[in-house]
């Protein structure tokens, strides 16, 4: 089934009434995402899109069967709406928003080793554009179309930078089984290790493409892991060579404040990790041609 | 977001963490009247700008005199300190802070922050204070102390006592020592905090513990909650060209070189900085135009990249999931009739109604060059802009 989503995967939305939630619920279920319901506290009892809307996650999970939340709520109550699906019993959650305080994902990450890890909800993101396995289902905000179904897999911090690899694999006619956005921001939910895992065990997928980006320890974490555990080739790229010191581009999470966070240190990481390093952002179509030849 | 030491100090009191006495001036008078207020034999006169290491550039004197206060602040009122923290081009010093001089004993180094290995707040503290925390951890790692706090129950006393121990400070001094460091995770906490960092920490002569200097900074995340905090801005310790784009809704950041860029998504757009630079050009900004960006916010964008009066060229690099590459071709066709533009403009389209987008750049009878990818539109824009350069040096 490719990784943490397809076509039967039963995905509820959280903030299904609101203008975004509401958009990206229809654009799911017009690619054949298998939404069963969305979550607005205050509108339960109402339908959306022809789907039932509820107050809480737990009544949702209760009456659909859901296991996949993706979550729109806006980030001063995002981390609210994380917990309260981690609660409720929901598997992978998927979180869109971009600006969520800090300190607030610190309390998620602690509320949620409340819970024994085969319980233990997954979370993606925040400050993702979610995932997707093309053909059968995706939950997040890319554009569908820029992807070919196939077995390379991705996973990546930027989701335009994701989208930029998947089509230019995409125009070398490789496709992708699913593509995984962990998020911009400097405490996330699932890191590049925790998705590398995933791929390795995953038969669906042959080789993984890593996009990663200056600040933070993930990338290092996952040189490690691909040197010590990985059978599959990986291929990786890393934003922000350019990038100055001390200064936050974009992301709440890209920012060079350690040894080991820029750009050029964790290329050599990853090299030396035996990583084929993509040197630039326009050729990931003919690094990962060659890789998997 | 950053705020002057003497505001940082002002909160951390109200946290039980000890400071010296001082007053903010404006003026070299106010300045002398400050230091009369506190009566000492010496003050010290110290230049608030949003950046450390101000001492090696000036911007920290101890006076024993009237005059020497007046000097001191007459030298830091409106000079550009440069430190390594400011850049090249500096920071604005338009106030002061006047404190009583410290009989220093002991110097000792105490910071928070959010680290992001164990997800949680870790406090470092070093018997080495003074220095910076960079060149404590490659002269004298072995001083460091590191302590983790459980975001479930905060810090606890036995933390700080054992941080306290092993900073090697004498037992009396270590219900002080403990309400300090205490008071600043309470700081980090209450306050949406990233980094408290309070260094030097200094034991005095009189065996009391207070915070000589301190620096705080808090998550813009987080502002919608603080609206105490957000009133602490100082717009002049900004870049101007930050400020403009960033009371627009933009995320913009400026750079050295000359060719602006136009980009969705944080990622993309560092990743088009990297092109530019490998194509030979520098990048003049780093600009997210974000997603579903109408074509006024495409205008507006442009706006911001042409406020950098070092502007030569503009990249714009759009790979639309949620925007429509048809409404980012319209913002750059008003863009160049409504600001007359007259610099190379390279625009890569890609995604959701490229076609759309393509055939209102074509059909805009505009000098506007297309690109299909970004390695060609990094190329083609840094090419440009060395031909037009070249013909300004001729003309010239």
């Amino acid at each position: 089934m490719a990784i943490l989503i397809d076509k039967e995967t039963k995905v509820l939305v959280m903030g299904i009434t609101g203008r975004i939630g509401s958009f990206h619920a229809q654009d799911m279920i017009n690619h054949g995402t298998n939404v069963v319901g969305g979550v607005t506290p205050g509108k339960g009892g109402t339908t959306h899109h022809g789907l039932p809307v509820f107050n809480t996650v737990k009544g949702a999970v209760a009456e659909t069967g859901a296991t996949l939340a993706i979550c729109f709520v806006p980030p001063p109550f995002a981390a609210d709406a994380i917990m309260e699906a981690a609660d409720a019993g929901i598997k992978t959650c998927v979180c869109i928003a971009d600006g969520i305080p800090a300190q607030d994902m610190i309390r998620v990450k602690r509320y949620m080793r409340r819970y024994k890890s085969e319980n233990r909800m997954r979370l993606i993101g925040p400050n993702c554009a979610g995932i997707i396995t093309p053909g059968q289902a995706f939950a997040g905000l890319m554009p569908p179309h820029i992807y070919q179904p196939g077995r390379i897999g991705i996973i990546g911090r930027s989701g335009t930078l994701g989208y930029e690899a998947a089509s230019q694999m995409k125009d070398k006619g490789i496709g992708v089984s699913s593509s995984i956005g962990i998020g911009g921001d400097p405490i996330n939910g699932s890191s590049f290790r925790d998705i590398l895992e995933l791929f390795e065990n995953d038969p669906d997928t042959d080789a993984v493409v890593l996009v990663g980006e200056i600040g933070g320890p993930q990338e290092a974490e996952a040189a490690e892991y691909i040197r010590d555990h990985m059978k599959k080739p990986v291929a990786a790229y890393i934003a922000g060579l350019s990038a100055p010191k001390g200064r936050r581009m974009g992301h709440a999470g890209a920012i060079v404040s350690a040894f080991g966070e820029s750009a050029q240190e964790k290329v050599e990481i990853l090299k030396e990790a035996g990583v084929t390093i993509v040197p630039t952002p326009s050729s990931f179509g003919e690094v990962v041609e060659k890789m998997i030849a | 977001m950053d705020i002057h030491e003497y505001q940082a100090k002002e909160l951390l009191t109200k946290f039980g963490v000890n400071v010296p006495r001082g007053g903010i001036a404006y003026s070299p008078e106010q300045a002398v009247y400050r230091a009369q207020e506190l009566s000492g034999d010496k003050c010290v006169v110290k230049a608030q700008i949003h950046s450390g290491a101000r001492g090696k550039a000036g911007g920290v004197r101890v006076c024993s005199s009237d005059d020497e206060i007046a000097d001191a602040a007459s030298w830091m009122l409106g000079r550009k300190l440069v430190t390594h923290q400011t850049g090249p081009q500096g920071k604005l010093v338009n106030r002061l802070y006047v404190e009583e001089a410290t009989d220093i004993a002991q110097e000792l180094y105490l910071g928070f922050v959010m680290d992001r290995t164990e997800e949680r707040v870790v406090v470092v503290a070093s018997a080495q204070g003074g220095m910076e925390i960079e060149d404590i951890s490659a002269n004298e790692p072995d001083s460091i102390i590191r302590s983790v706090v459980d975001p479930a129950v905060g810090m606890q006393a036995f933390q700080a006592r054992e941080i306290a121990f092993s900073l090697g400070l004498d037992a009396a001094l270590i219900p002080q020592a403990v309400k300090a460091i205490t008071g600043c995770y309470r700081a980090m906490d209450e306050l949406d905090a990233t980094m408290v960092e309070v260094n030097p920490m200094v034991v005095t002569g009189s065996g009391e513990i207070v915070a000589l200097d301190a620096k705080l900074s808090f998550d813009e995340n987080a502002l919608f909650r603080r609206p105490e905090i957000s009133e602490l801005r100082d717009k002049s310790q900004e870049d101007q060209r930050e400020t403009y784009a960033n009371d627009r809704g933009l995320n913009y950041i400026g750079l050295e070189g000359k060719i602006g860029c136009i980009v969705n998504g944080a990622g993309l757009a560092m990743a088009t900085l990297d092109m530019i630079k490998m194509a030979g050009g520098e990048p003049a900004n780093f600009l997210d135009v974000g997603g579903g960006a109408s074509p006024e916010r495409v205008l507006m964008s442009f706006k911001a990249v042409l406020n950098d009066p070092n502007v030569e060229a503009i990249l714009v690099n759009i790979f639309a999931g949620i925007n429509r590459c048809d409404w980012i071709a319209e913002g750059v066709v008003r863009a160049v009739q409504e600001l007359n533009l007259k610099m190379p403009l390279v625009v890569r389209l890609s995604g959701t109604n490229v076609e759309e987008g393509q055939k209102i750049l074509n059909e805009s009878g505009l000098s506007i060059t297309t690109a299909n990818t970004l390695a060609e539109a990094a190329e083609k824009v840094v090419s440009q802009w060395k031909t037009a350069e070249a013909k300004e040096m001729e003309t010239a």
